[in-house]
């Protein structure tokens, strides 16, 4: 059922929204959080479980220590206490997808407590900062993966029976709970989103998750409600479930506020519920309305030992935290000279850490960037593989540079040289040798290519003399075509003003 | 009827290793006795003839290879229903498994095989170890072999009844209140629990996992301590485990020396409500413990009476969570999937027809225990008792070196008389409770026959935790003397079985 | 402490996924009501600074290494179940999402 909505203006012009973010990433370790079973996405179904996840009676779990320092690190990240001692918990409830019927989980103790993230969005007055306080980061389990048989919609509704696949279940999740998010006022959608985002750049740059959202490695669930005033008290929020991009996450927020407040204006009261968004219509719907019956009967763990990370490791894992994503990008800004949309070119094609290597290696950053965000982002786009899959190292950048500077190379002989590299032939010396690239230097085969190209278009030379110097370009063509690109197209052009007397 | 099935464990391997006699023809006398005698007792609900035989020959041609043998390769064992067994039926006494078939090995069992201890089968038990009679078993009841009219004890009735009527010389107990040495005391054998964290809880259906730890049964001090040596020591699999030596049990067994030691009487665990022929025995232990030079004092545990009523929180507690995996998704039986239904109708359909009524009764008191505004009063008050409970043995445990009670109030009652009072059967385990709640050793050992019914009286010997070493020595200095007293095992008094 | 009736238990069935019998519902009230005055002796004794136990044994951080183990084939996986589908776990229709 579609409900009504008010006008996002008015409806923030009415009321105060208040957000809570709850987001779910999965964790890119080799094993699930208790078991061996390999976390890898996409296998055929219920080949990556064992009797632990699959929770066949007698199992036990066993922790996954780099599930542990992970949480830690994305604690430390994300400005957290990290506790003393803490203990899982579980959560009871009855499930198909969830192998136990309980959930292994963290409850009045979690790992990471009590931080914040600092985000940047555009308003009215510039750019402005905004403080999201984080709850708490804790530990748990995911869930297996329902599909639903018959029905038109292939949806849980109407559908005649599921069929469960358990690879899913036991990969590591941490859940990052933000306390209540006040003081956004109309910019809580923009807030929203950049928290997300800043989010998943640190958790990205920390390498715990290949934090994809559409693989569901990252997801988003979006609390919100709304009052009449800052000073009133909090009103009855909603959870929006299934917010699956940046984009959502936005809309999301977006849409809430406006069903809230129809609601609210329309005298009705906002029901406690459980909301799943629906990306193609841009609406959220009503799922399961909270009851007494959700009573968790949550206990210690009692086959899981309680954790104490030690302050000495906790330390440890403190001091080799990569730099935080938001201050490392404005830092390269100024030292790059770069433009923010330059930056997010940049960002966007997810060559930042590969510009950095090359730079770090010696190459110059606009170089560096040019050939990460153009030529390998095109050929990696046309392979269908990730940036970091080609084989291009920073070296090989630095000495194609080197060449270019000498004038030994140009643009296109560069690009062929790389093509090289990414097809195996060896190194760019060794590349350059064999396939005999470089760039004619000797004027003599030139000119007599200048030469040839006139005679081929006697027209052309009178032109230029006329004063038209843009008809060179096809004579410098003609000549870069008759050298198979080995040309320096600069010094054609030279020689072929020289010889028309002419001047640029 | 072979005398084999008479021989001690210890006994059997070595006759095994050397060649005198084959492992089949061991494991063979056994499986005659069992389709003799077990059509009365019950203790099995899966005999594995074919899979006992080909272990048995595995062992023989060890021997005849000249291959090192383990310390009890080639003797038969009976396994308790509730470890996981790769593809051999494993139902924990409960209709909701019946038929299933685990795709893995509870660690115990990948030691027992790689022992080449030779499995015979799957003993009965209550259903997911609830109860303290075997009568809860959705297969029906064991029968004790000292009086088939009673009870074997439980939730190990099966384990207890194999060992003590000759079907299997040794057996694997899991015991989470008393479920090895309550049957261990009512059969007249003998039954270790170890320190939690001693024993691998991999592969063990789970009933309280905080309590539960996996021990030995048999018929005599070493053979247990042999037992206990084969399964004991630290699994990665199983977070709880200790990462520790295993205590020498077989050196202590051996040793049977108490001159010197210092022996606690836990005052709260006797007296009133202990059968009158408990106490005499007990006494007559206590004198026996003083005439091998043991100083016997009396030490109080002031929280222990309210032990049991913490464990009857904890473990329904546990066990409600536990207990959720049995729906009917992933394996077992499913009942009322007619097409019609939701997941959710079926799974409490397929719970309901699945799970016997003290099952049912014990999760819905942990689901009440656990659940919100009732958790503190109930779930997190047992758990303080829980410290109490420890402070109190760590304050005994600072004055003695063992503990002792008897292990159960009363012998074998007769089967159906406490069936209906499930208050009754709890008090079974009055004596053997705040050992599991510790997490500390405990073993029974038979002390004689009651005057007044001529049936078995067990001692509770208890030790501080990793310090199982303890219960062995105590146990075997008291054996020793027993049975040069009684001029024989004390199983030589129970009657004959009719099918023998 | 306690006072168990019909429809708590009705209720605890429904949270532990148990369908009982409405006819049993009684019988299960009074034992349960019996058990919980029995155990309601843990309240007998003073915790009021008594720490909680949840484990018997004082260690903590029990981890292991991230290095995969054996898993078990779809068909070991699916052996024991009811019903099965398209190598997965066929289960009656799910009224609602989590």
């Amino acid at each position: 059922m579609v409900e009504a909505t008010m006008n996002y203006d008015e409806a923030i012009s009415k009321f105060d929204p208040v957000l809570g973010l709850e987001v779910h990433v999965e964790l890119g370790t080799n094993t699930k959080m208790f078991c061996g079973c390999s976390t890898v996405f996409g296998a055929p179904p219920n080949t990556q479980v064992c009797p632990v996840c699959l929770g066949l009676p007698g199992a036990l779990p066993a922790l996954n220590k780099i599930g542990v320092e992970s949480a830690i690190r994305i604690g430390l990240a994300l400005n957290c206490e990290i506790a003393e001692w803490c203990r899982f918990a579980r959560k009871n409830y009855f499930y198909p997808d969830m192998p136990k019927n309980f959930q292994t989980s963290q409850y009045d103790e979690p790992i990471a407590f009590e931080g914040y993230l600092d985000v940047e969005i555009d308003t009215d007055e510039g750019r402005k900062t905004f403080r999201v306080p984080i709850e708490r980061a804790h530990m748990e389990e995911d869930t297996g993966k329902n599909s639903h048989v018959g029905g038109a919609t292939g949806r849980i509704h109407g559908a005649d029976y599921s069929l469960v696949d358990y690879n899913r279940a036991g990969i590591p999740l941490i859940e990052i709970v933000t306390k209540p998010i006040t003081g956004t006022g109309k910019y809580a959608p923009e807030v929203a989103k950049a928290y997300v985002a800043a989010l998943r750049d640190i958790l990205r740059g920390l390498g715990v998750s290949d934090v994809k959202m559409e693989q569901g490695s990252l997801r988003c669930d979006v609390n919100l409600s709304l009052r009449e005033t800052p000073e009133s008290k909090l009103g009855t929020r909603s959870e929006t479930k299934n917010v699956n991009s940046l984009r959502s996450v936005e809309r999301a927020v977006r849409y809430e506020v406006s069903r809230h407040a129809a609601r609210l204006a329309a005298g009705d009261t906002v029901v406690q519920e459980t909301r799943h968004w629906h990306e193609d219509t841009g609406i959220s719907t009503s799922g399961r309305a909270k009851s007494d019956a959700e009573d968790y009967r949550y206990f210690p763990e009692p086959d899981l030992l309680p954790i104490a990370p030690s302050r000495e490791w906790v330390e440890e894992l403190r001091a080799a935290l990569p730099e935080n994503p938001a201050v490392r990008r404005a830092r390269l800004v100024a030292d790059w000279g770069l433009s923010e949309i330059d930056m997010n070119t940049v960002v966007n094609s997810g060559a930042l850490d590969l510009i950095v290597e090359a730079v770090d290696a010696g190459v110059d950053p606009a170089a560096a960037r040019k050939w990460w965000t153009g030529e390998l982002s095109r050929i990696a786009n046309d392979r269908g593989i990730e940036l970091e899959e080609l084989p291009v190292t920073p070296a090989h950048l630095k000495r194609l540079e080197e060449l270019i500077s000498a004038g030994s190379l140009n643009d296109k002989l560069a690009r062929q040289a790389l093509e090289g590299v990414i097809v195996g032939e060896g190194d760019i010396d060794e590349i350059v040798k064999a396939r005999g690239l470089a760039v004619v230097s000797d004027d003599g085969p030139l000119l007599a290519a200048i030469d040839e190209a006139l005679a081929a278009d006697p027209a052309v030379a009178e032109t230029i003399k006329s004063g038209k110097l843009a008809a060179a370009g096809s004579v410098v063509g003609a000549v870069m075509k008759a050298t198979r690109g080995q040309a320096d197209a600069a010094r054609v052009r030279e020689l072929l003003f020289e010889k028309l007397g002419v001047s640029e | 009827m072979s005398d084999l099935i008479r021989k001690d464990a210890s006994e059997l391997a070595g006759l095994v290793s050397s060649g005198e006699v084959s492992a089949v023809e061991v494991a063979q006398a056994h499986l005659d006795r069992i389709a003799a005698v077990d059509g009365e007792v019950h203790a099995f609900l899966h005999v594995d003839t074919e899979g006992a035989l080909v272990s048995a020959a595995a062992v023989d041609a060890k021997v005849k290879a000249g291959d090192k043998l383990s310390v009890l390769a080639g003797v038969p064992l009976g396994l308790k229903d509730i470890l996981a067994t790769n593809g051999l039926p494993t139902t924990c006494g409960s209709r909701i498994l019946d038929g299933w078939i685990p795709p893995y090995d509870a660690t115990v069992v990948t030691k027992l095989r790689e022992a080449g201890v030779v499995i015979l089968g799957k003993t009965n038990m209550d259903e997911f170890a609830m109860g303290s009679s075997t009568e809860h078993s959705a297969f029906g009841p064991t029968h004790n072999p000292w009086d088939l009219e009673r009870i074997p004890g439980g939730s190990g009735g099966g384990s207890s009844a194999c060992v003590s009527s000759f079907e299997a010389p040794l057996a694997i107990g899991t015991d989470t209140g008393g479920s090895i040495r309550q049957p261990a005391a009512v059969t007249g054998s003998v039954g270790v629990k170890p320190t939690y964290g001693g024993v691998s809880r991999y592969g063990i259906v789970a009933l309280a996992s905080s309590l539960d730890q996996a021990g030995p049964c048999a018929r005599n001090v070493l053979d247990t301590a042999l037992l206990h040596s084969v399964i004991a020591g630290h699994d990665p699999m199983d977070a709880t485990s200790i990462n520790a030596p295993v205590p020498d049990v077989v050196a202590a067994a051996k040793r049977a020396d108490i001159k010197g030691m210092k022996v606690g009487i836990v005052k709260e665990l006797g007296g009133e409500g202990y059968q009158a022929g408990v106490r005499s025995r007990f006494e007559e232990s206590v004198a026996l413990i003083e005439s091998l030079g043991a100083e016997v004092v009396e030490v109080s545990c002031p929280s222990f009476p309210a032990a049991l009523a913490a464990y009857y929180l904890i473990l329904p507690s546990e066990a409600s969570s536990n207990l959720a995996k049995f729906d009917g998704i992933r394996f077992g039986n499913r009942v009322g999937d007619d097409g019609s239904k939701s997941v959710e109708q079926v799974m409490s359909e397929t719970r309901a027809a699945g799970f016997g009524s003290e099952v049912i009764r014990r999760i819905i008191l942990g689901t009440y225990a656990l659940s919100a505004g009732y958790y503190d009063a109930y779930y997190g008050q047992a758990q303080k008792v829980r410290t109490l409970i420890k402070q109190d043995f760590d304050a005994a445990f600072a004055k003695v070196d063992v503990l002792i009670s008897p292990t159960a109030p009363t012998t074998a009652f007769k089967i159906g008389e406490k069936l209906d009072d499930p208050l009754a059967m709890y008090l079974n385990d009055v004596a053997t409770i705040p050992v599991n709640m510790a997490g500390l050793p405990g073993m029974s050992l038979p002390i004689g026959l009651a005057p007044e019914d001529n049936l078995p009286v067990g001692l509770q010997i208890i030790a501080p935790a990793m310090a199982d070493d303890r219960l062995y020595n105590v146990g075997a200095a008291i054996e020793r003397e027993l049975l040069a007293k009684w001029g024989g095992p004390i199983l030589g008094m129970a009657p004959e079985l009719a099918g023998a | 402490m306690s006072g168990i009736s019909q429809e708590d238990v009705a209720h605890l069935a429904r949270l532990a996924h148990i369908d009982i019998p409405a006819d049993q519902l009684g019988h299960y009230a009074k034992q349960l009501d019996a058990i919980l005055n029995a155990v309601a002796e843990v309240s007998s004794l003073d915790t009021a600074n008594v720490a909680a136990m949840s484990h018997p044994v004082p260690m903590t951080n029990v981890f292991r290494e991230d290095i995969p183990g054996v898993s078990l084939t779809a068909e070991q996986a699916l052996s024991g179940a009811p019903a099965v589908e398209d190598e997965r776990f066929r289960v009656p229709r799910i009224l609602d999402e989590e």
